[in-house]
Protein backbone atom coordinates (compact mmCIF):
# COMPACT_ATOMS: atom_id res chain seq x y z
CA UNK A 1 0.00 0.00 0.00
CA UNK A 2 1.45 3.51 -0.95
CA UNK A 3 1.21 6.37 0.82
CA UNK A 4 -0.46 9.83 -1.35
CA UNK A 5 1.29 12.93 -0.26
CA UNK A 6 1.12 15.99 -1.78
CA UNK A 7 3.49 18.96 -1.22
CA UNK A 8 3.27 21.60 0.77
CA UNK A 9 3.81 19.20 3.69
CA UNK A 10 2.52 20.18 7.39
CA UNK A 11 4.13 18.89 10.62
CA UNK A 12 1.50 16.29 11.50
CA UNK A 13 1.40 14.52 8.00
CA UNK A 14 5.30 14.25 8.26
CA UNK A 15 5.30 12.85 11.90
CA UNK A 16 3.02 10.07 10.99
CA UNK A 17 5.48 9.18 8.58
CA UNK A 18 7.18 5.80 9.84
CA UNK A 19 10.82 4.41 8.43
CA UNK A 20 10.29 1.84 5.54
CA UNK A 21 6.64 3.59 4.34
CA UNK A 22 6.22 3.42 0.56
CA UNK A 23 5.42 6.90 -0.72
CA UNK A 24 4.38 8.50 -4.00
CA UNK A 25 4.53 12.46 -3.79
CA UNK A 26 3.11 14.72 -5.88
CA UNK A 27 3.25 18.42 -5.95
CA UNK A 28 6.08 21.14 -6.21
CA UNK A 29 9.22 20.75 -4.98
CA UNK A 30 12.54 21.94 -5.18
CA UNK A 31 15.81 20.92 -6.63
CA UNK A 32 19.05 21.76 -5.31
CA UNK A 33 22.86 20.13 -4.73
CA UNK A 34 26.29 21.07 -3.73
CA UNK A 35 26.38 24.41 -4.82
CA UNK A 36 22.94 25.93 -4.45
CA UNK A 37 22.95 24.99 -0.71
CA UNK A 38 26.14 26.64 -0.23
CA UNK A 39 24.50 29.74 -1.82
CA UNK A 40 21.26 29.26 0.35
CA UNK A 41 23.04 29.06 3.43
CA UNK A 42 25.76 31.98 2.55
CA UNK A 43 22.12 34.08 2.16
CA UNK A 44 21.27 33.02 5.73
CA UNK A 45 24.04 33.86 7.44
CA UNK A 46 23.83 37.12 5.77
CA UNK A 47 20.34 37.65 6.28
CA UNK A 48 19.29 37.56 2.79
CA UNK A 49 15.71 36.55 2.17
CA UNK A 50 15.94 33.18 -0.19
CA UNK A 51 14.78 32.84 -3.96
CA UNK A 52 12.71 30.52 -3.27
CA UNK A 53 9.91 29.91 -0.05
CA UNK A 54 10.81 26.40 1.78
CA UNK A 55 8.64 26.59 4.90
CA UNK A 56 6.60 23.69 4.44
CA UNK A 57 8.26 22.15 1.14
CA UNK A 58 10.35 19.53 -0.08
CA UNK A 59 13.85 19.99 -1.80
CA UNK A 60 15.41 17.19 -4.23
CA UNK A 61 18.83 16.75 -4.21
CA UNK A 62 19.32 16.23 -7.67
CA UNK A 63 21.10 17.86 -11.05
CA UNK A 64 19.00 17.17 -13.78
CA UNK A 65 20.20 16.27 -17.62
CA UNK A 66 18.92 19.19 -20.13
CA UNK A 67 15.40 18.02 -21.72
CA UNK A 68 15.68 17.17 -24.81
CA UNK A 69 12.83 18.19 -27.10
CA UNK A 70 9.18 18.03 -26.54
CA UNK A 71 10.63 16.44 -22.61
CA UNK A 72 9.72 18.85 -19.21
CA UNK A 73 13.13 17.64 -18.20
CA UNK A 74 16.44 14.89 -18.86
CA UNK A 75 16.76 12.18 -16.49
CA UNK A 76 16.50 13.04 -13.20
CA UNK A 77 17.50 10.65 -10.01
CA UNK A 78 18.49 11.61 -6.79
CA UNK A 79 22.28 12.64 -5.93
CA UNK A 80 24.10 11.61 -2.75
CA UNK A 81 22.69 13.54 0.27
CA UNK A 82 25.70 13.20 2.50
CA UNK A 83 27.34 16.02 0.72
CA UNK A 84 24.73 18.19 1.70
CA UNK A 85 24.73 16.96 5.77
CA UNK A 86 27.06 20.15 6.19
CA UNK A 87 23.21 22.60 5.25
CA UNK A 88 20.54 20.64 5.59
CA UNK A 89 19.96 21.08 9.38
CA UNK A 90 20.07 25.02 9.01
CA UNK A 91 17.18 24.90 6.05
CA UNK A 92 15.08 22.96 8.61
CA UNK A 93 15.72 24.47 11.40
CA UNK A 94 15.69 28.18 9.84
CA UNK A 95 12.89 27.71 7.07
CA UNK A 96 10.94 25.10 7.84
CA UNK A 97 11.94 22.77 5.44
CA UNK A 98 9.54 19.41 5.73
CA UNK A 99 11.27 16.90 3.52
CA UNK A 100 14.19 16.26 1.75
CA UNK A 101 14.75 13.72 -1.30
CA UNK A 102 18.14 11.40 -2.21
CA UNK A 103 20.11 8.96 -1.51
CA UNK A 104 22.46 7.31 0.99
CA UNK A 105 22.88 8.00 4.61
CA UNK A 106 22.46 10.85 6.54
CA UNK A 107 24.51 12.38 9.21
CA UNK A 108 23.59 12.67 13.08
CA UNK A 109 22.87 16.70 13.01
CA UNK A 110 20.69 16.32 9.98
CA UNK A 111 18.56 13.09 12.25
CA UNK A 112 18.67 15.42 15.53
CA UNK A 113 17.33 18.44 12.85
CA UNK A 114 14.96 16.51 11.59
CA UNK A 115 13.34 15.29 15.00
CA UNK A 116 13.58 18.75 16.62
CA UNK A 117 11.69 20.03 13.76
CA UNK A 118 9.81 17.20 12.23
CA UNK A 119 11.24 16.63 8.72
CA UNK A 120 11.46 13.60 6.74
CA UNK A 121 14.02 12.21 4.48
CA UNK A 122 12.97 10.00 1.27
CA UNK A 123 15.02 8.04 -0.51
CA UNK A 124 14.44 7.93 -4.49
CA UNK A 125 16.05 5.46 -6.40
CA UNK A 126 19.87 6.66 -7.52
CA UNK A 127 20.31 5.36 -10.79
CA UNK A 128 16.91 5.09 -12.08
CA UNK A 129 16.82 8.73 -13.85
CA UNK A 130 15.00 7.67 -17.18
CA UNK A 131 12.42 6.38 -14.68
CA UNK A 132 12.13 9.33 -12.65
CA UNK A 133 11.95 11.75 -14.87
CA UNK A 134 8.21 10.43 -15.87
CA UNK A 135 7.31 11.18 -12.95
CA UNK A 136 7.76 14.77 -13.43
CA UNK A 137 5.54 16.86 -14.97
CA UNK A 138 6.93 20.31 -14.89
CA UNK A 139 10.40 22.16 -14.69
CA UNK A 140 11.48 25.23 -15.00
CA UNK A 141 14.72 26.87 -13.06
CA UNK A 142 13.80 29.62 -9.95
CA UNK A 143 17.46 30.47 -9.15
CA UNK A 144 20.95 30.39 -9.82
CA UNK A 145 20.94 29.94 -13.09
CA UNK A 146 24.68 30.43 -14.26
CA UNK A 147 25.11 27.23 -11.92
CA UNK A 148 23.48 24.92 -14.71
CA UNK A 149 22.52 21.47 -13.82
CA UNK A 150 23.01 22.61 -9.94
CA UNK A 151 20.37 25.60 -10.18
CA UNK A 152 17.22 25.53 -8.68
CA UNK A 153 14.53 24.06 -10.46
CA UNK A 154 11.23 24.26 -9.38
CA UNK A 155 9.48 20.48 -10.23
CA UNK A 156 5.79 19.32 -10.22
CA UNK A 157 5.67 15.62 -9.32
CA UNK A 158 3.29 13.66 -10.06
CA UNK A 159 3.36 10.57 -7.97
CA UNK A 160 7.02 10.11 -7.33
CA UNK A 161 8.15 6.97 -6.17
CA UNK A 162 9.58 7.30 -2.67
CA UNK A 163 10.57 4.58 0.22
CA UNK A 164 10.81 7.06 3.67
CA UNK A 165 14.35 5.88 4.90
CA UNK A 166 14.63 7.96 7.56
CA UNK A 167 11.63 9.07 9.67
CA UNK A 168 11.01 12.22 11.51
CA UNK A 169 11.52 10.38 14.98
CA UNK A 170 15.10 8.65 13.85
CA UNK A 171 14.39 5.47 12.52
CA UNK A 172 16.15 4.77 9.78
CA UNK A 173 16.44 1.71 7.15
CA UNK A 174 20.10 2.58 7.09
CA UNK A 175 22.49 0.18 8.67
CA UNK B 1 51.27 3.73 -42.43
CA UNK B 2 47.28 4.22 -42.22
CA UNK B 3 45.94 7.60 -41.64
CA UNK B 4 42.65 7.95 -39.67
CA UNK B 5 40.76 11.23 -40.49
CA UNK B 6 41.05 13.26 -37.04
CA UNK B 7 36.94 13.98 -38.22
CA UNK B 8 36.33 10.65 -37.82
CA UNK B 9 37.67 9.63 -34.91
CA UNK B 10 35.53 12.61 -33.05
CA UNK B 11 32.14 11.49 -34.83
CA UNK B 12 32.76 8.47 -33.28
CA UNK B 13 33.39 9.55 -29.55
CA UNK B 14 29.98 11.51 -29.98
CA UNK B 15 28.35 8.12 -30.95
CA UNK B 16 29.85 6.82 -28.10
CA UNK B 17 28.78 9.15 -25.89
CA UNK B 18 24.76 8.72 -26.71
CA UNK B 19 25.56 4.59 -26.25
CA UNK B 20 27.30 4.52 -23.46
CA UNK B 21 24.85 7.08 -21.62
CA UNK B 22 22.06 5.28 -22.94
CA UNK B 23 22.38 1.88 -23.52
CA UNK B 24 23.32 -0.81 -20.30
CA UNK B 25 25.39 -3.11 -21.58
CA UNK B 26 24.18 -6.58 -22.05
CA UNK B 27 26.46 -8.31 -19.61
CA UNK B 28 25.22 -5.76 -16.77
CA UNK B 29 21.72 -6.30 -17.83
CA UNK B 30 22.02 -10.13 -17.61
CA UNK B 31 23.93 -9.85 -13.85
CA UNK B 32 20.97 -7.64 -12.88
CA UNK B 33 18.40 -9.92 -13.86
CA UNK B 34 20.06 -12.62 -12.08
CA UNK B 35 20.86 -10.72 -9.08
CA UNK B 36 17.13 -9.44 -8.89
CA UNK B 37 15.60 -13.55 -8.82
CA UNK B 38 18.10 -13.97 -5.97
CA UNK B 39 16.77 -11.42 -4.08
CA UNK B 40 15.03 -11.98 -1.12
CA UNK B 41 14.05 -8.77 0.09
CA UNK B 42 10.78 -7.06 -0.93
CA UNK B 43 11.63 -3.45 -1.34
CA UNK B 44 15.16 -4.42 -2.62
CA UNK B 45 13.33 -6.92 -5.21
CA UNK B 46 11.17 -3.91 -6.12
CA UNK B 47 14.68 -1.41 -6.80
CA UNK B 48 15.80 -4.04 -9.47
CA UNK B 49 12.60 -4.28 -11.12
CA UNK B 50 12.72 -0.55 -11.33
CA UNK B 51 16.72 -0.74 -12.20
CA UNK B 52 15.32 -3.27 -15.03
CA UNK B 53 12.32 -0.98 -16.48
CA UNK B 54 15.09 1.98 -16.37
CA UNK B 55 17.25 0.44 -18.83
CA UNK B 56 14.80 -0.35 -21.34
CA UNK B 57 13.23 2.99 -21.05
CA UNK B 58 16.88 4.92 -21.53
CA UNK B 59 17.76 2.58 -24.26
CA UNK B 60 14.05 2.89 -25.81
CA UNK B 61 13.54 6.27 -25.51
CA UNK B 62 17.35 7.54 -25.46
CA UNK B 63 17.16 9.12 -21.85
CA UNK B 64 20.76 8.48 -19.82
CA UNK B 65 20.68 5.43 -17.58
CA UNK B 66 21.19 8.23 -14.94
CA UNK B 67 21.17 12.15 -15.15
CA UNK B 68 25.35 11.92 -13.74
CA UNK B 69 26.24 11.32 -17.25
CA UNK B 70 29.56 11.48 -15.36
CA UNK B 71 33.18 12.74 -16.12
CA UNK B 72 34.13 11.32 -19.84
CA UNK B 73 37.09 8.59 -18.68
CA UNK B 74 38.17 6.91 -21.98
CA UNK B 75 40.49 4.10 -22.22
CA UNK B 76 42.81 4.09 -25.88
CA UNK B 77 44.37 2.02 -27.37
CA UNK B 78 46.16 3.80 -30.43
CA UNK B 79 48.08 1.08 -33.10
CA UNK B 80 51.77 1.86 -33.42
CA UNK B 81 51.17 2.24 -38.05
CA UNK B 82 48.31 4.57 -36.79
CA UNK B 83 48.51 8.55 -37.53
CA UNK B 84 46.01 11.41 -37.36
CA UNK B 85 45.47 13.27 -40.49
CA UNK B 86 45.84 16.69 -37.72
CA UNK B 87 46.01 16.94 -34.28
CA UNK B 88 46.27 14.85 -31.26
CA UNK B 89 44.04 11.83 -30.27
CA UNK B 90 43.72 13.80 -27.61
CA UNK B 91 41.95 16.74 -29.42
CA UNK B 92 39.85 14.22 -31.41
CA UNK B 93 38.70 12.49 -28.10
CA UNK B 94 38.05 15.83 -26.92
CA UNK B 95 36.39 17.42 -29.71
CA UNK B 96 33.68 14.09 -30.03
CA UNK B 97 32.89 14.23 -26.31
CA UNK B 98 31.78 18.00 -26.25
CA UNK B 99 29.72 17.76 -29.28
CA UNK B 100 28.54 14.03 -28.10
CA UNK B 101 27.36 15.75 -24.43
CA UNK B 102 25.67 18.67 -26.70
CA UNK B 103 23.86 16.65 -29.58
CA UNK B 104 22.69 13.95 -26.52
CA UNK B 105 20.95 16.31 -24.16
CA UNK B 106 24.22 14.92 -21.54
CA UNK B 107 24.65 16.53 -18.14
CA UNK B 108 27.62 18.80 -18.25
CA UNK B 109 29.37 17.72 -15.28
CA UNK B 110 32.43 18.93 -14.70
CA UNK B 111 33.88 21.85 -12.96
CA UNK B 112 37.20 23.71 -14.26
CA UNK B 113 38.70 24.71 -10.41
CA UNK B 114 38.11 21.64 -7.74
CA UNK B 115 38.68 23.72 -5.15
CA UNK B 116 38.23 27.57 -5.71
CA UNK B 117 35.69 28.80 -7.89
CA UNK B 118 34.30 25.37 -8.76
CA UNK B 119 32.84 26.79 -12.29
CA UNK B 120 31.32 24.45 -14.63
CA UNK B 121 33.35 24.12 -18.03
CA UNK B 122 29.53 24.13 -19.60
CA UNK B 123 30.96 21.21 -22.34
CA UNK B 124 31.86 18.42 -20.05
CA UNK B 125 35.47 18.82 -20.74
CA UNK B 126 38.03 18.03 -20.25
CA UNK B 127 37.89 14.38 -20.78
CA UNK B 128 40.61 12.14 -18.89
CA UNK B 129 42.28 9.66 -21.32
CA UNK B 130 44.59 7.14 -20.76
CA UNK B 131 46.51 6.07 -23.68
CA UNK B 132 48.70 3.22 -24.84
CA UNK B 133 50.68 2.19 -28.04
CA UNK B 134 49.93 -1.04 -29.41
CA UNK B 135 51.58 -3.21 -32.20
CA UNK B 136 49.23 -2.67 -35.63
CA UNK B 137 46.78 0.08 -37.30
CA UNK B 138 43.70 -0.01 -35.37
CA UNK B 139 42.40 2.81 -33.03
CA UNK B 140 40.38 1.21 -30.06
CA UNK B 141 38.40 3.89 -27.66
CA UNK B 142 36.10 2.80 -24.85
CA UNK B 143 34.57 5.21 -22.77
CA UNK B 144 33.32 4.27 -19.39
CA UNK B 145 31.38 7.22 -18.37
CA UNK B 146 31.97 7.51 -14.25
CA UNK B 147 29.35 9.24 -11.85
CA UNK B 148 30.89 11.04 -8.78
CA UNK B 149 28.67 9.41 -6.59
CA UNK B 150 30.10 5.87 -6.83
CA UNK B 151 33.47 7.38 -7.61
CA UNK B 152 33.38 9.65 -4.23
CA UNK B 153 33.24 5.65 -2.78
CA UNK B 154 37.26 4.86 -4.05
CA UNK B 155 39.57 3.79 -1.23
CA UNK B 156 43.51 3.19 -1.91
CA UNK B 157 45.71 1.88 1.16
CA UNK B 158 49.49 1.40 0.65
CA UNK B 159 49.44 -1.84 2.81
CA UNK B 160 52.65 -3.60 4.47
CA UNK B 161 53.23 -6.60 2.72
CA UNK B 162 53.06 -8.87 5.33
CA UNK B 163 48.92 -8.01 5.64
CA UNK B 164 48.42 -9.94 2.87
CA UNK B 165 45.76 -11.58 1.59
CA UNK B 166 43.46 -10.91 4.71
CA UNK B 167 44.76 -7.03 4.61
CA UNK B 168 43.51 -7.00 1.14
CA UNK B 169 40.20 -8.95 1.80
CA UNK B 170 39.76 -6.69 4.61
CA UNK B 171 40.33 -3.33 3.32
CA UNK B 172 38.25 -3.82 -0.05
CA UNK B 173 35.42 -5.15 2.24
CA UNK B 174 35.07 -2.55 4.70
CA UNK B 175 35.80 0.18 1.88
CA UNK B 176 32.24 -1.21 0.29
CA UNK B 177 30.34 -1.25 3.17
CA UNK B 178 31.43 1.78 4.35
CA UNK B 179 29.99 3.15 1.26
CA UNK B 180 26.62 2.23 2.22
CA UNK B 181 24.29 3.38 -0.24
CA UNK B 182 25.64 6.50 -1.55
CA UNK B 183 27.43 4.46 -4.66
CA UNK B 184 24.07 3.18 -6.05
CA UNK B 185 24.48 -0.27 -4.98
CA UNK B 186 24.34 -3.11 -6.40
CA UNK B 187 28.20 -2.03 -7.38
CA UNK B 188 30.88 -3.88 -9.51
CA UNK B 189 33.82 -3.66 -7.02
CA UNK B 190 37.14 -3.17 -9.43
CA UNK B 191 39.85 -3.50 -7.58
CA UNK B 192 43.66 -2.46 -8.08
CA UNK B 193 46.83 -4.76 -6.50
CA UNK B 194 49.80 -3.82 -7.11
CA UNK B 195 52.35 -1.52 -9.27
CA UNK B 196 52.49 2.46 -7.75
CA UNK B 197 49.88 4.14 -5.58
CA UNK B 198 48.31 5.75 -9.05
CA UNK B 199 49.09 2.33 -11.37
CA UNK B 200 46.62 0.65 -8.31
CA UNK B 201 44.29 3.32 -8.82
CA UNK B 202 44.51 3.00 -12.89
CA UNK B 203 43.96 -0.97 -12.58
CA UNK B 204 40.89 -1.09 -10.21
CA UNK B 205 39.48 1.73 -12.26
CA UNK B 206 40.41 -0.82 -15.74
CA UNK B 207 39.21 -3.59 -13.68
CA UNK B 208 35.86 -2.37 -13.68
CA UNK B 209 35.39 -2.48 -17.52
CA UNK B 210 35.77 -6.43 -17.24
CA UNK B 211 32.77 -8.23 -18.17
CA UNK B 212 30.77 -8.32 -15.11
CA UNK B 213 30.79 -11.64 -13.07
CA UNK B 214 33.70 -13.04 -15.38
CA UNK B 215 36.67 -14.15 -13.26
CA UNK B 216 40.08 -13.55 -12.95
CA UNK B 217 42.20 -15.75 -15.30
CA UNK B 218 44.49 -16.28 -11.83
CA UNK B 219 42.45 -18.81 -10.11
CA UNK B 220 43.74 -17.45 -6.95
CA UNK B 221 42.72 -14.32 -7.34
CA UNK B 222 39.34 -15.39 -8.74
CA UNK B 223 38.99 -17.55 -5.44
CA UNK B 224 39.60 -14.14 -3.47
CA UNK B 225 37.15 -12.35 -5.41
CA UNK B 226 34.40 -14.85 -4.60
CA UNK B 227 35.36 -14.45 -1.10
CA UNK B 228 35.39 -10.42 -0.82
CA UNK B 229 31.80 -10.98 -2.95
CA UNK B 230 30.21 -13.27 -0.49
CA UNK B 231 31.55 -10.91 2.35
CA UNK B 232 30.10 -8.07 0.50
CA UNK B 233 27.07 -9.33 -0.05
CA UNK B 234 26.43 -11.27 3.48
CA UNK B 235 26.78 -7.45 5.04
CA UNK B 236 23.09 -7.09 4.08
CA UNK B 237 23.69 -3.53 2.73
CA UNK B 238 21.55 -4.04 -0.08
CA UNK B 239 20.87 -2.28 -3.17
CA UNK B 240 20.40 1.18 -2.22
CA UNK B 241 21.32 0.87 0.88
CA UNK B 242 18.05 0.39 2.44
CA UNK B 243 18.84 -3.76 3.17
CA UNK B 244 19.24 -6.64 0.79
CA UNK B 245 20.89 -9.35 -0.03
CA UNK B 246 22.85 -8.36 -3.15
CA UNK B 247 25.16 -4.74 -1.77
CA UNK B 248 27.26 -5.87 -5.34
CA UNK B 249 27.24 -7.58 -8.42
CA UNK B 250 30.85 -8.57 -8.92
CA UNK B 251 34.19 -8.21 -7.28
CA UNK B 252 37.08 -7.63 -10.23
CA UNK B 253 40.56 -7.88 -9.12
CA UNK B 254 43.49 -6.68 -11.83
CA UNK B 255 46.89 -6.99 -10.57
CA UNK B 256 50.44 -5.55 -11.55
CA UNK B 257 54.04 -6.58 -10.09
CA UNK B 258 55.05 -4.10 -7.56
CA UNK B 259 57.93 -2.56 -5.19
CA UNK B 260 59.21 -5.01 -2.76
CA UNK B 261 58.72 -3.00 -0.17
CA UNK B 262 54.55 -2.35 -1.64
CA UNK B 263 51.55 -3.77 -1.18
CA UNK B 264 49.55 -1.10 -2.91
CA UNK B 265 45.23 -1.50 -2.98
CA UNK B 266 42.85 0.74 -4.38
CA UNK B 267 38.84 -0.06 -4.81
CA UNK B 268 36.60 1.98 -7.07
CA UNK B 269 33.27 1.01 -7.37
CA UNK B 270 30.60 1.12 -10.38
CA UNK B 271 26.90 1.78 -9.24
CA UNK B 272 24.57 -0.81 -11.04
CA UNK B 273 23.96 1.80 -13.85
CA UNK B 274 27.31 0.46 -15.10
CA UNK B 275 28.32 2.14 -18.39
CA UNK B 276 30.63 1.54 -21.15
CA UNK B 277 31.11 1.78 -24.91
CA UNK B 278 33.74 0.82 -26.90
CA UNK B 279 34.78 1.01 -30.92
CA UNK B 280 37.45 0.87 -33.25
CA UNK B 281 38.54 2.19 -35.93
Amino acid sequence: MKIQLRTPLDETAVRALRAGDRVQLSGVVYTGRDAAHKRLVAMLDAGEKLPVELSGQAIYFVGPCPAPPGRPIGSAGPTTSGRMDAYSPRLIAECGLRAMIGKGDRNAAVRAAMRNHGCVYFAATGGAGALIARSIVRAEVVAFPDLGPEAIYRLELDRLELVVAIDADGNSLYR
Amino acid sequence: MRIVNFDTVAEAVTDLCGRAACDLPHDVLSALRDAGTRERGELAGDFFAQYLRNAELAATERLPLCQDTGFAVFFAEMGRDAVLDRGTLYDAVTAGTREGYRRFFLRKSIVADPLFDRKNTTDNTPVILHLSQVPGDRIKLVLAPKGGGSENMSALRMLKPSEGRRGVADFVTDAVICAGGNPCPPTIVGVGIGGTMEYAAYLAKRALLRPVGKPSPDPRYAELEAEILERINASGVGAQGLGGDITALAVHIEFHPCHLASLPVAVNLNCHAARHAEVIL
